[in-house]
């Protein structure tokens, strides 16, 4: 990949930056510049980048496309491809891959270690612990979460991974996707109301799409209700915001453990002081172990696409 | 008074957990002191002998009234100062302030069942309960199961950092310092399980469904197993990145996880602990967590409850909790049905429903 100019959207991983470098890259890297100089940043280099390293914050959008003349192809570091302008991308010719698999299981877990955080209020006894105040009393009663009712909004690779852990805390699991999949020991409800209205945690595990943005929104945060746990590792938009935000502090919904959110990296303020709520930033394929892998997967369609050879996964 | 249980979500009644917990933590002290005043009966409320020849149950310490209520629906509750104590045949007895040893049993020498209210039996000398044609039953896997739980979730929180990181983040650092740094996967890594009890396979039939391979220590293997038996805690400890401690405390296992085995362990290994404090020597595992001689732990249990050492209040890479797995509403609830269940199999002559047998 000798020469090749590379745009990177976001500070990598080292091993990633090594790797690309030691390979010929030319790297142009465009969180350096301020926001508002990142077009202008693109088209200065434009002659020289031919392929873009994206992830879930900054991917490809419309007006970066189109201030990238010789833009190949669009490597993201992630599974979502939100960020993307998928239509785009076609309409130039434009490869695009992404990571899926090599994360499938850390976002799982995350998934299920999230929920028995939030359910048995693991973070916010740890304080009680080092503060002291075990001294003085006992801390309060936590809520069990073997047996109980999950429901999974998708059921893709991540959401298979996720009933297939929960299954093991024997808990019923139920699930909404476009249509019914083959899976005899899983409930299928055909609307996400329909799902929250039967499970105690909701897990958000589908793609973002123009369909499923606020997919939970006012009424299926209702329909889960003040006992009711949301888990939200797929994407901020997901999930209505400000109606999440209102119905936990107003005590309408019983929890929720979020690793996502809609403005990254900034989290809603009203949630800091609430213990039925556990706030990850963004972490839920950050390993070493995987966050490798996902940039073997980069660096392996990147030198694909330049050797004319067939790409590892591509989705474009 | 908010009856404990229907405790949801948010209502937290603090003077009834007290009672929960002071009734059914086992501490160590209890292996070492001896209580002079166990018997205490703590309701003002006298105690009615009811008519219609319900079987008498002594009972030592209660809960709280709604067992006393929930208990004489079935049976005669009778106190330790009542006349009648040193005839009852069956007794209901707390880990936390009962000892059934030989003192005790020549005290109230009818007796011919014990039913206690938590899941440890350490409290209760099971050789001479045999001996003299005692049965024993404790209140089955309903704890258990929360144990469980609780122990995959201080593992995923120290691997992936949850605690931590949610600190983090309402500490406005993400928005100033960017990301976290990242965790370690789960899948793949190496369980090693001290004590294959019903604690014990609960955890390892939830860590397989995360893709770890598990090993374990017990006195002898267990049959229809599918895990690796391995017969000392050294090479346990070698084979393993990850120790999970759930075994019940004895004289043998005291100390189980000391200086040797924490090295054996080693740098990238991480130690979770769910069962006794005194499994662990803490003060060596201090030492090396301060070394970095291990990566970390999570830790539900402390020699010293409630003190946990403060080296380890100041480390980013362990989870501290103030002994919490074992209760939760639901099973609670269930402890009572258990413990009235096992009492009408004995008094109808059939088997104990969750009996406990010394092996």
């Amino acid at each position: 990949m000798d020469k090749i100019g590379v745009l990177v959207t976001h500070k990598p991983l080292p091993y990633l930056e090594q790797e690309l470098t030691r390979r010929g890259c030319r790297l142009f890297r465009l969180w350096e510049s301020p926001e508002s100089r990142r077009l202008e940043f693109c088209r200065e280099n434009s002659s020289e980048i031919r392929a873009i390293v994206g992830n879930s914050n900054f991917g490809a959008d419309a007006a970066t496309i189109d201030a990238l003349p010789k833009l190949e192809i669009v490597a993201s570091f992630s599974v979502g491809l939100d960020k993307v302008d998928l239509p785009k991308c076609k309409e130039r010719g434009i490869r695009v891959t992404n990571t899926p698999d090599v994360l499938t299981d850390d976002v799982a877990d995350l998934a299920i270690g999230l929920t028995i955080s939030v359910m048995r209020r693991i973070p916010s006894a740890d304080k009680y612990a080092r503060s002291g105040a075990w001294k003085k009393g006992e801390y309060t009663l936590t809520t069990r979460f073997s047996g109980k009712r999950v429901g999974i909004l998708g059921l893709g690779r991540i959401g298979l991974a996720i009933a297939k852990r929960a299954e093991a805390f024997d808990c019923p699991i139920s699930y909404y996707s476009r249509s019914e999949k083959p899976h005899p020991n899983y409930t299928y409800y055909s609307t996400p109301i329909d799902l929250a209205s039967n499970c105690d945690i909701l897990v958000v595990a589908c793609a973002l799409t123009e369909e499923t943005r606020h997919i939970v929104n006012r009424a299926v945060i209702d329909a889960l209700g003040p006992k009711g746990v949301l888990i939200n590792i797929g994407r901020g938009p997901h999930v209505d915001e400000p109606e999440l935000v209102a119905a936990l502090v107003e005590g309408r919904l019983g929890g929720a453990g979020l690793d996502v959110f809609d403005n990254e990296p900034h989290v809603p303020e009203e949630l800091f002081a609430l213990d039925n709520v556990v706030l990850v930033p963004h972490v839920a394929s950050a390993t070493i172990e995987t966050r490798t892998a996902m940039a073997d997967l980069v660096l392996g369609n990147l030198e694909a696409h330049f050797l004319k050879k067939p790409l590892l996964t591509a989705v474009v | 008074m908010a009856p404990y249980l229907s405790i949801s979500l948010n209502e937290p009644p603090l003077s009834a957990q007290a009672d929960i917990k002071r009734l059914t933590t086992c501490s160590t002290k209890f292996l070492t002191e001896k209580k002079t005043n166990m018997y205490a009966f703590p309701t003002n409320k006298p105690v009615t002998v009811t008519s219609g020849g319900l079987p008498p149950i002594l009972v030592f310490r209660l809960l709280s009234d709604e067992w006393l209520l929930v208990l004489s629906t079935k049976f005669t509750v009778i106190s330790p100062s009542s006349p009648l104590s040193t005839s009852a045949r069956a007794a209901l007895v707390s880990a936390a302030y009962n000892r059934v040893d030989t003192d005790l049993l020549n005290q109230y020498p009818s007796l011919r069942c014990i039913v206690s209210s938590g899941a440890g039996v350490n409290h209760i000398n099971l050789e001479e309960c045999q001996r003299r044609g005692v049965q024993v039953a404790n209140v089955g896997e309903t704890h258990s199961i929360n144990v469980a739980d609780y122990a995959v979730g201080l593992l995923l929180d120290v691997m992936r950092r949850i605690t931590m990181s949610d600190q983090y983040v309402r500490n406005g650092l993400w928005v100033t310092q960017g990301d976290y740094p990242l965790g370690s996967k789960l899948g793949g890594k190496r369980v090693g399980i001290v004590g294959l009890g019903s604690i014990g396979s609960a955890i390892a039939k939830r860590l397989k469904a995360f893709g770890c391979q598990i090993s374990y220590l017990s006195r002898k293997p267990k049959p229809n197993v599918n895990y690796k038996f391995i017969p000392n805690i050294y090479d346990l400890a070698t084979e393993s990145n990850i120790l999970v401690v759930s075994c019940s405390l004895t004289k043998e296992t005291h100390h189980i996880i000391n200086e040797q085995v924490l090295q054996a362990l080693g740098k990238e290994g991480i130690i979770i602990n769910i069962a006794r404090g005194a499994h662990i020597d803490e003060t060596e595992l201090v030492q090396s967590l301060v070394k970095g001689e291990i990566r970390g732990a999570g830790l539900d249990v402390y020699e010293n409850e409630p003190n946990i050492p403060k080296e380890l209040i100041e480390m980013e890479n362990v989870v501290l909790t103030p002994h919490q797995a074992v209760f939760t509403p639901e099973s609670m609830g269930e402890v009572i049905q258990i413990c009235i269940a096992n009492f009408e199999a004995f008094f109808a002559g059939k088997p104990l429903v969750t009996p406990v047998v010394a092996d």
